[in-house]
């Protein structure tokens, strides 16, 4: 039990998929100007990561592996998360209107995310189990969600700042997302003690 | 071996996924039969699933449209008289504040649910949907073709000069509209011509470019607010762009009936004197009227070009008279529009006194 706690802290802090992988920079750097939206998007990210990695395991593990046909990995995750995207999208239409017009644009968005498809290989190439997948995706979409509102706060700020004007807003954004990459590898010491 | 194994298991795979989506589609996506209320007087009821707009268009209600759904032209708002209908992202840019608290929506960003209770001005209820068949498309400059409809069913027409259309793409059994306006002069009232340009992998002006003599054609009209106004001496003056030129052309054709002709400036700006068309019916309207001050422009350098040069509202910065009581008609691309505007307003036109067709 411990072991799944530190996973999900981990996938959240020290190895946070968007500030020490990064990966899912599009909506990152894109979407992250404010804070609202930037957390609508995160909520979505989260959902959609868990949901796929947990079919994406059982499709893994249930055939792909027995029919020894494990070099397919990337293109069934890639229809696994299209088909998954597609699906809760339809739901929510029907059944959450007011959540499907929050999320928006955002929902189909997330079918191209790298950190998405990222959390399927890394969960093949690290070997989790099935409830480990479960906290490890779910920790990810967290932590990519803590990412990008972070940095929704931080560039909000930039509006009173004054950059360089070859870096523009693009230029500068990644740089901050450089500095909280290490701020955040400073999270390191803290799960192994 | 192993490849066709991988082969028939992806294609395998993927065929299991769509058909999980459809079936997953049909249930998940089955809003049932839905009634519609109109302006608390007319109603009647639709399978659930599509816009409102593209509902309304089904069951012959027509709304104006001009941008093909996308939710970008704002003409086809509509108010529900349902509560807790949520606000999409692109209504909250078209909408004030207010139009969103008093229910204002884009009937083609809503999708119909549950019953609706809808408020429509009563005037889109004259609206009707025209058969005509094509008498003549004949192209005029290297992407544009002048399109004349001949009406069948009903035979006439009735329209405001600078009025638009909605040509219904794919004939009888098409379901999405684009909008037109009429070129010809609101006289001729058993046929219409249309100015179309032909958009690179555009859905309705490569339809209507492929049409043939005599082929069937829909449409539905007459829609817009952009129509030249009869009720004062005002000097009327009309800015097109390229095929804005349409709806100005139309207005220019009805202002030349009329027996006490208020004074008319035309000011056409195009690129290329090729790009220029119809010029010559301009200057013979203005051979045989004193009160047409017809002023052409090209934005590019033309060796066979004697008269003016420059963007359109340079022309008028220079040409036009300020402070004299007018009203202008503008007819092109925003960008042309903007800028004329400005130059509009600079003269002394007051905002509301110009009308405009964005395209």
């Amino acid at each position: 039990m411990k072991e799944l706690f530190l996973l999900l802290f981990a996938s959240i802090v020290t190895s946070n998929i968007a500030l020490t992988y990064f990966l899912g920079m599009c909506p990152f750097l894109a979407i992250s100007k404010e804070i609202k939206v930037a957390t609508g998007m995160g909520a979505a990210v989260t959902v959609v990561m868990t949901f796929t990695s947990l079919a994406n395991w059982l499709i893994n593990n249930l055939i792909l592996l027995p029919a020894k046909l494990e070099f397919l990995q990337f293109l069934i995750f890639i229809i696994t998360i299209a088909a998954m995207v597609q699906v809760l999208e339809m739901f929510l239409d029907r059944y959450s209107p007011t959540l499907y017009s929050a999320f928006g644009i955002f929902l189909p968005l997330i079918t191209v995310n790298c950190a998405i498809l990222g959390v399927s290989l890394f969960m093949v190439l690290r070997s989790y189990s099935l409830i480990e997948t479960i906290f490890y995706s779910f920790g990810s979409g967290l932590g990519w969600t803590v990412a990008i509102v972070a940095i929704g706060g931080l560039r909000k700020g930039l509006i009173f700042s004054d950059p360089p004007k070859n870096f523009g807003a693009a230029g500068i954004t990644a740089i901050l997302a450089g500095l909280m990459a290490l701020a955040f590898i400073g999270f390191t010491g803290v799960v192994r003690g | 071996m192993a490849v066709v194994k991988a082969l028939i298991f992806l294609n395998a795979f993927s065929l299991f996924i769509c058909l999980l989506i459809i079936f997953l589609d049909r249930i998940i996506s089955n809003y049932g039969i839905c009634k519609i209320t109109i302006n608390n007087d007319k109603e009647f009821t639709a399978k659930g699933g599509k816009s409102l707009l593209r509902t309304l268009f089904e069951n012959k209600y027509f709304i104006p449209s001009a941008c093909g759904g996308k939710g970008t032209c704002g003409y086809c708002r509509v108010k529900v008289l349902n509560e807790d209908i949520p606000v999409s992202p692109s209504e909250s840019l078209i909408f004030t504040r207010e139009e969103i608290k008093a229910n204002y929506r884009l009937s083609c960003q809503l999708k119909v649910k549950t019953d609706l209770r809808i408020e429509i001005p009563s005037e889109y209820l004259e609206i009707r949907e025209y058969k005509g068949s094509l008498e003549s498309s004949e192209p005029v400059t290297s992407d544009i073709k002048k399109i004349r409809i001949k009406l069948l069913e009903p035979d006439t027409i009735d329209f405001k000069p600078g009025q638009y259309v909605q040509v219904r793409i794919g004939g009888e059994a098409g379901t999405d509209y684009r909008a037109y306006s009429m070129a010809s002069d609101p006289e001729e009232r058993n046929s219409i011509e249309l100015n179309v340009k032909l958009i690179p992998d555009g859905l309705g002006s490569s339809y209507i470019h492929a049409l043939k003599e005599g082929e069937k054609i829909f449409f539905s009209g007459p829609y817009g607010d952009f129509f030249l106004r009869t009720d004062s001496a005002r000097k009327i003056v009309c800015v097109a762009g390229g095929v804005g030129l349409a709806p100005i052309k139309s207005i220019v054709l009805a202002w030349s009936r009329q027996p006490d002709k208020r004074i008319l400036e035309l000011y056409y700006g195009s690129r290329t004197i090729k790009d220029l068309y119809d010029h010559d019916i301009f200057v013979k309207i203005g051979e045989a009227n004193k009160n047409l001050r017809y002023f052409p422009a090209l934005s590019q350098e033309d060796p066979e070009w004697k008269g003016d040069r420059g963007y359109i509202h340079n022309i008028i910065q220079e040409k036009l008279t300020a402070g004299e009581e007018s009203e202008a008609y503008l007819c092109g691309p925003p960008i042309m529009i903007d800028a004329v505007t400005k130059v509009l307003t600079e003269k002394g036109i007051p905002l509301e006194r110009i009308y405009y067709d964005k395209f």
